[in-house]
């Protein structure tokens, strides 16, 4: 039997629109994902500019009355920095050194496939609920009252499992070849993690750890039931309420007078850049040190 | 490596000792976290005079106080799968439109645009559901009762911005990025060779995606429907916001009622007394048990399938 050309049939029509609509769907899909962030981000910029001065940066909301213009956020941004600073010591160690067991250590035993199964769990642990457990364990039975280290704490709990995960990440990357020549050599294991496997490792795991970061700065419930909330400056995070810059926009959101809505919103500014920042930085890192540019 | 080729080291039992103590430690707050929701939850649990699973009505501070967890957990559930059902399409597309879809150099920069939408915090979005979303609701929200009131979910006499609606469609944006940054590795991990021999058979795209796309990630997608929807369920601040803080039961989304254990918690915090905190930490034990049960159930699916390691990030 011959090929005839006629044995290759077109594809008909009906297969051919629905290829095509699917395709729109998929790219329609898209449109729409982005539609609400472009949305968000035009808000923010254009209602947040009005307030988005210097006294907003450099003064508190002491003094202020509820319709008065004028005040800002600097407590706010202090005890977020204050309060993600002290979460970060707390979950990188912590972090890292479960992450160093998965990888290194635990190897197929029952305790590292329980940690890391736990760890899969904990990322989905609702952020409020980390509060809820500070609240219930610091500020109620050991009775050491709200402040920013009780805040630091739910947040380091919301870390911790974004740490492991993305160091495990980095340190499986990590070439045997290095451990074995390293072996080889005479060097015993804890010398090759921290001195050869670590600093090989070491880009990812600085972005990894600004990605946490940057995902716990952006984080309210937690600190509501944690740090309470204030309108002074108190800089020091062992004692007495806080402020955070997320409960700041919480905060002045809910209040009725557009002075304080005004307030939200450069609030939510300030915000957003500094997680964008953390986001941008940490992406640079990555690209700059990634081994597909020869490095 | 036997361990007789080393010389035992003196900082190798020290430093071992360290990292699997830290792993011990995540196992420990984990298992903390549930005792102490429990420790102090169960005095308040004592002082409520009526059931704590079947009560509606939440005023744990009055002197006699009477609370219970059924119309939050309700609010909690159906404005969490509103969200889900309103995301999974949307995520499935944009997964797709990035692992098959787009072109190839920009698929890295449009995954991170979607990226970015999970980047924004909660309080923004609640910011901006509050002053935005709520008000532009009042239009859609009518539409569909008038013209879509025969389903339950739309009936109502009373149309609201401030609705259950709303806080979902907010709950959806928050949750798209996961659920599409998973589903995009499942997908981008289906087998070439299949995807390559459906076209060679000629298939068009959409059926190749069909046929050798979609099944391999089904999985990996329902998992991660169902990490989304643990996500929902926990979201506080930006419900917190625009639910009406209703405690009642219905389905009729669009009306000005409803609440979630999370929102609640938020929102009664602040004129807590101490059986009042005790109530919204069992309230939050309920609302720990029930995500921790979701997201267990995700990650056995996931994990079943070794093909999908790279996908559970």
């Amino acid at each position: 039997m011959t090929l005839s050309p006629s044995v290759i049939v077109p594809v008909s029509f009906n297969r051919r629109l629905k290829n095509r609509v699917v395709q729109g769907l998929v790219w329609l899909a898209f449109a729409v994902a982005v539609v609400p962030l472009i949305s968000v981000l035009w808000l923010v910029v254009k209602n947040g500019a009005a307030r988005f001065d210097t006294e907003f940066l450099t003064h508190s909301m002491r003094n202020i009355g509820a319709r008065d213009a004028g005040g800002g956020a600097y407590h706010a941004i202090l005890g977020t920095l204050e309060q993600v600073g002290v979460a970060t010591l707390i979950s990188v160690p912590v972090g890292l050194l479960t992450a160093i067991y998965l990888v290194e250590y635990g190897q197929g035993r029952r305790l590292s496939r329980s940690i890391s199964f736990f760890v899969d769990v904990m990322t989905g642990i609702p952020s409020v609920v980390a509060g809820l457990f500070v609240l219930a364990f610091w500020v109620l039975v050991l009775g050491l009252g709200y402040s920013g280290i009780a805040g630091a704490l739910a947040l380091s709990i919301l870390m911790m499992p974004t740490v492991v995960r993305s160091a495990e990440e980095m340190l499986r990357l990590v070439p045997n070849e290095l451990r074995e020549a390293s072996y080889a050599l005479g060097v015993p294991k804890w010398k090759t993690i921290t001195r050869i496997v670590l600093p090989t490792a070491l880009t990812g795991i600085v972005t990894g750890v600004m990605l946490a970061i940057a995902r716990v700065a952006g984080e309210t419930a937690p600190l509501l039931l944690t740090v309470f909330i204030t309108d002074s400056i108190n800089t020091d995070p062992f004692k007495g309420p806080q402020m955070g810059l997320p409960l700041y926009v919480f905060d002045q959101a809910q209040r009725p007078n557009v002075t304080a809505v005004d307030r939200a919103w450069a609030g939510a500014l300030t915000l957003i850049l500094i997680v964008m920042l953390l986001n941008l930085v940490a992406r640079l890192i990555s690209w700059w040190r990634s081994p597909a540019k020869g490095r | 490596m036997g361990r007789s080729a080393f010389r035992r080291s003196r900082g190798e039992g020290p430093f071992r000792f360290a990292t699997t103590g830290a792993g011990i430690l995540l196992l420990a707050i984990m298992a903390a976290i549930a005792v102490f929701l429990i420790v102090k939850a169960v005095p308040a649990l004592q002082a409520n005079t009526s059931h704590f699973l079947t009560e509606k009505i939440w005023t744990p501070n009055a002197t006699k106080p009477v609370f219970g967890i059924a119309a939050l957990a309700f609010g909690t559930v159906i404005s969490s799968f509103l969200a889900l059902i309103m995301a999974l399409p949307v995520a499935i597309g944009v997964a797709l439109f990035i692992s098959h879809y787009a072109p190839r150099r920009l698929a890295g920069v449009l995954g991170y645009v979607i990226d970015l939408l999970a980047a924004v915090p909660s309080v923004v979005y609640g910011l901006w559901g509050v002053i935005f979303l709520i008000p532009f609701m009042k239009g859609p929200s009518t539409f569909l009762n008038t013209y879509f009131g025969w389903i339950p979910l739309f009936a109502g006499d009373a149309v609201y911005g401030k609705s259950i609606l709303t806080g979902s469609i907010v709950l959806a944006i928050m949750i798209l990025p996961i659920i599409a940054a998973i589903s995009r590795e499942v997908f981008l991990q289906a087998p070439t060779m299949l995807e390559e021999a459906s076209l060679a058979l000629g298939a068009t795209r959409w059926e190749m995606i069909r046929m050798a796309v979609l099944p391999f990630g089904r999985p990996g997608v329902i998992s991660a429907a169902m990490l989304g929807l643990g996500r929902a369920m926990g979201e506080t601040i930006a419900v917190a916001l625009i639910f009406p803080a209703t405690f009642t039961i219905t389905f009729q989304v669009l009306s000005a009622n409803g609440n979630s254990i999370a929102a609640n918690i938020a929102n009664g915090f602040g004129e807590a007394t101490p059986i009042g905190q005790g109530a919204l930490i069992a309230s939050g034990l309920v609302l720990f048990v029930i995500t921790l049960v979701v997201n267990m159930a995700a990650r056995l699916i996931i994990s079943r399938r070794k093909e999908y390691s790279r996908a559970a990030a």
